[in-house]
């Protein structure tokens, strides 16, 4: 294909504002599939994706449309991909920008659209689900202009749902969005935008060839990490795997690499040939380190090799997902997991409970630390009861986040982001409704339940995004939970000294009410070293019997108590205690237990 | 195999229903009081292999025993094997003079009274018919017919009920000079009509009722009455000439022994089986009209849940249990941290286990954290 009629670009929306019925439409227009061969939503694959109507894993499809080539390149939709989005942006030239007419723009479609700003990307802009009753085309076309600094009369008006639009939305793209630039002569480079695992075949990498060309059995080497491999067949995604003789210069589509782990070959990075390699990899590879912290256990220990297995497999797909295998005396074997953020961490435990069928615990998750200790080393820290108790400096990660609300709403978010320690940055109005607000935020304060604050303090209308900007000194604490005497590694937690008495006493409440009362008086203190800062008795039992044996039923009496041996089964035992595993959730929602 | 030595005969009529129920009863129906007791006895000569030739125990419970047409009643009593304790539970309002002589002159040798409370409020919430007036008269009734072992059924911890109103209970019955107490905890049993009424109250006051079961026991004792099960109380045996007033038939079932239950609903346990008669009537009456056995449920008991009950029932009795032939059913572990926690203690070179006396108000989960 002449690379002056190639067309890169991606789709930026919010959830839920139709951007896979959009694709669906633009494959059935073009002929890509036929009507028989279309099921809803073509490109999101995992069922997962298909349930939670969320995009994991990017995929590109190519299309035809008048002579031109057009390459839909699928971008995940949510702030804990940024980077991929970035990257996925940075192999197209162009972008669809898709808002619903009734709802207008949202955080992160605002996030995504400057991304895409800053990527040099032509924005073609598009106000969708005209047909609802509710939708305010207008309105939205005026926000979305204001946002992309373009003319409303320019923007597109659409219902990817009836199919009305969706030929002017090709010509647009045919005609807006540049061709890609790079030159078919130079060393090849390609730009690895997402990448797959497929277990007859290794990895697939997707990527969009900037120089050169791409074709099968050659040597190729990832620039980056160093990763060399022969490629065993290039292709594109049509939507199904094609196989090609080459990709060209501007193209976008597959390699096989026959890798066997998706870490060997990471997002960001450079293809080249061995034979006639690029002096330069394309610029923007970060190496994604995951920055919030699980430990995920199995509720039965018998489990252990199953969660193993399990996340073996899930790593293969998945490169940004760290984990390594942490003991805690309270909840036995299990992982300590790393996640990009709380949506990657939620798809991960939702993964393994359905498609592994395991029964997980997962502790309260917190951020990576950046410690000092006094003999002057750095250590990392992903585990509060793993932070030194004499520390020099702690840093933690910080976020700049964006919030819309209607303005009704400023009120209330100011108040929760400063209880989160929230440094307030600026304030747009998008509309006169709509207020953006950004607030720099120590991630520490956002992976508990900031989300589901922000979501309640606003009746649901906060829209969130974030970005990190780096990490910063902070005054924090560890704070220990004592159970009779005993330290409970699993609940120790780390936070801002201001906070660390009112998190104390919150979670030994919260304790009180989650442990059943035992045979003896049991203490349940919260400790900041040796200093006590909380502290409250469950006192003993003292009465505990089945009732009435009566008319020789001693079946259902012993039923009773097999039952109640089997609830004893499924609690930890903490030293002489009995812990439900419902109490190493306790720290999940203090704020909850406070209402 | 000698056969079973204890004979259970359920008679599920009542005058009505009370809401805490949940026993296999038959309100109304008076005219099948017959062909039901026709049906037992058809039961019984079909299942008479089953017993031994002289029995330690009869016990009729309801139901209502006698709410059961007299003349039947007495036609039942009279048919049943003799047995050294036979036992008929009554409500008081169904205790008159002709009915203490029946059962006196059929071999009855104990009653046992529902009794309850003698709130009247309390009464009504349990829906008990008899008054504490009926309570008292019933007592006096069975003494003037010669009765000189009854027992009295008391339940706390219901809804209302102040440590007072339970006080005040406990001095009650001990006035009437019972041989033997019964007292439970009211139990919200899921389903019944009182869980749905007051369950939410019940689940409300359960720390109120912490207390209650130790001043039962507290009083009790005092009183000169022997704790001598979980739930269960008798006059000390050096205030009535020697006499062992613990229930023969209970204690059975807390040792452990075969007893045979005759009637619906009915369970027997016999030659390590369970067996559980249908709970329907029509069935039961229909089955036996042929000659027939009812249908029954069959639970074999294998060693390790024999040997499970053998724990959870003999910890229950204040006298100790013997480990011989139970090995692998206790966990020596939880054993010995029950041990240091003062509530078991071992005996006998470790071949007897008893809960102490705060063991014991903690039996159910000692119990549960003790079987292997």
């Amino acid at each position: 294909m002449d690379q002056r009629r190639i067309r890169n670009f991606s789709i930026i929306a919010h959830i839920d504002h139709g951007k896979s019925t959009l694709a669906d439409r633009i494959l059935e227009l073009t002929d890509t599939v036929t009507g028989r061969e279309m099921r809803a939503q073509v490109l999101d694959t995992m069922e997962l994706e298909r349930e939670r109507g969320i995009t994991i894993k990017a995929q590109a499809v190519r299309v035809t449309w008048k002579g031109h080539e057009l390459n839909l390149i699928d971008t995940p939709g949510h702030v804990d991909f940024t980077y991929e989005v970035s990257r996925s942006l940075q192999a197209c030239e162009g972008a669809l920008l898709v808002v619903d007419a009734a709802q207008g723009t949202e955080a992160q479609t605002v996030a995504n659209a400057y991304l895409a700003i800053e990527n040099d990307l032509e924005i073609v802009p598009v106000v969708n689900k005209i047909d609802l009753p509710q939708a305010d085309p207008d309105g939205a076309a005026a926000e979305i202009a204001e946002l992309v600094g373009d003319d409303p009369g320019h923007v597109l008006r659409i219902s990817a749902k009836t199919g009305e639009g969706i030929a002017e939305v090709l010509d647009a793209l045919a005609e807006r969005i540049p061709p890609p630039a790079g030159d078919a002569e130079a060393p090849a480079r390609a730009l690895v935008f997402d990448s797959s695992y497929d277990q007859y075949r290794g990895v697939v990498a997707f990527v969009r060839v900037v120089d050169g060309s791409f074709k099968a059995r050659e040597p190729l080497r990832a620039m980056a990490q160093g990763t060399r491999f022969e490629c065993e067949e290039v292709g594109f995604f049509s939507p199904t795997m094609q196989a090609a003789e080459a990709l060209g210069a501007g193209e976008v589509g597959y390699v096989i690499t026959g890798l066997k782990d998706v870490s060997r070959l990471r997002v960001g990075d450079t293809l080249t040939s061995e034979q006639r390699p690029a002096a330069e990899p394309l610029p923007g590879y970060k190496d994604v380190k995951p920055m919030v912290f699980a430990g995920l256990f199995p509720t039965d220990s018998d489990e252990y090799p199953e969660l193993r297995d399990a996340l073996e497999r899930l790593k293969l797909n998945d490169a940004a997902l760290f984990y390594e295998p942490e003991t805690s005396q309270a909840l036995g074997f299990g992982f300590r997991c790393g996640f990009l953020g709380l949506l990657h961490m939620e798809i991960v435990r939702e993964r393994l409970e359905r498609e592994f069928d395991l029964d997980l615990i997962v502790t309260a998750p917190n951020v990576a630390y950046r410690v000092l200790t006094k003999g002057g080393e750095e250590v990392e820290v992903h585990n509060p009861a793993e932070m030194p108790r004499e520390v020099e400096r702690v840093e933690e990660p910080y976020i700049k986040a964006s919030i819309i609300v209607p303005k009704d709403y400023v009120g209330p978010v100011m108040e929760l982001n400063t209880e989160r320690r929230g440094r307030f940055d600026h304030m747009e109005y998008l509309s006169e409704e709509r207020v953006l607000l950004v607030y720099e935020l120590p991630l520490g304060e956002i992976v508990l339940d900031y989300y589901d604050q922000l979501k309640s303090r606003t009746r649901g209308y906060a829209s969130f995004d974030y970005d990190l900007v780096g990490f910063r000194e902070g005054k924090l604490e560890r704070v220990d939970v004592l159970i009779a005497g005993e330290p409970v590694d699993a609940l120790s937690l780390i936070v801002h000294r201001d906070g660390a008495y009112a998190r104390g006493r919150a979670l030994v409440d919260r304790l009180r009410e989650e442990i059943p009362r035992q045979f003896f008086d049991v203490a349940v203190q919260a400790a900041i070293g040796s200093r006590v800062i909380a502290r409250e008795t469950i006192k003993a039992k003292r009465k505990d019997v089945l009732a009435k044996c009566y008319g020789g039923d001693i079946s259902r009496k012993r039923k009773l108590l097999e039952r109640q041996k089997a609830g004893k089964k499924r609690m930890k035992q903490v030293g002489a205690v009995e812990v439900p595993q419902e109490a190493f959730l306790a720290v999940l929602n203090l704020d909850g237990s406070k209402k | 195999m000698s056969g079973a030595r204890h004979l259970y005969v359920h008679l599920p009529f009542c005058a009505s229903r009370c809401g805490y129920c949940d026993f296999v009863t038959v309100v109304g129906r008076n005219g099948q009081h017959g062909a039901y007791v026709d049906a037992l006895l058809t039961e019984l000569e079909l299942e008479r292999g089953a017993l031994a030739p002289r029995l330690e125990s009869v016990f009729l419970g309801g139901g209502t025993p006698t709410v059961t047409e007299p003349r039947e009643l007495e036609r039942l009593l009279r048919a049943l094997p003799a047995a050294e304790e036979v036992t008929v539970e009554a409500n008081p309002e169904t205790v008159t003079p002709d009915l203490a002589a029946l059962l006196r002159d059929s071999g009855v040798t104990r009653v046992s009274l529902g009794a309850q409370t003698f709130q009247p409020r309390l009464l009504e919430m349990l829906e008990r018919r008899a008054t504490p007036d009926e309570v008292r008269a019933a007592v006096g009734t069975l003494r003037a017919a010669g009765c000189d072992n009854v027992s009295l059924d008391l339940i706390y911890g219901i809804p209302g009920q102040s440590t007072t109103d339970l006080d005040d209970d406990l001095a009650e019955a001990l006035a009437l000079g019972p041989e033997h107490l019964s007292c439970y905890e009211l139990e919200a049993k899921p389903g019944t009509r009182f869980t749905h009424a007051h369950g939410v109250e019940l689940e409300r006051q359960v720390e109120a009722l912490e207390t209650y079961f130790e001043r039962v026991v507290a009083r009790l004792t005092e009183a000169g009455y022997r704790w001598y099960e979980t739930a269960n109380f008798c006059r000390s045996p050096q205030l009535v000439d020697g006499r062992d007033l613990r229930s023969r038939h209970n204690l059975a079932y807390w040792r452990g022994r075969d007893y045979l239950g005759l009637g619906i609903g009915a369970v027997s346990t016999i030659a390590g089986s369970r067996l559980r008669t249908t709970p329907r009537l029509g069935l039961y009456l229909a089955a036996l009209g042929n000659g027939e056995r009812p249908p029954r449920e069959v639970e074999p008991l294998g060693g390790e849940v024999r040997r499970f009950e053998r724990v959870l029932l003999g910890l229950r009795l204040d006298e100790p249990l013997s480990l011989e032939g139970l090995a692998g059913a206790v966990d020596p572990a939880a054993l010995e941290r029950l041990e240091r926690l003062g509530l078991v203690e071992r005996g006998a070179a470790g071949e007897v286990l008893a809960l102490t006396e705060r063991g014991r108000f903690l039996g159910g989960g000692v119990t549960a954290e003790l079987l292997a």
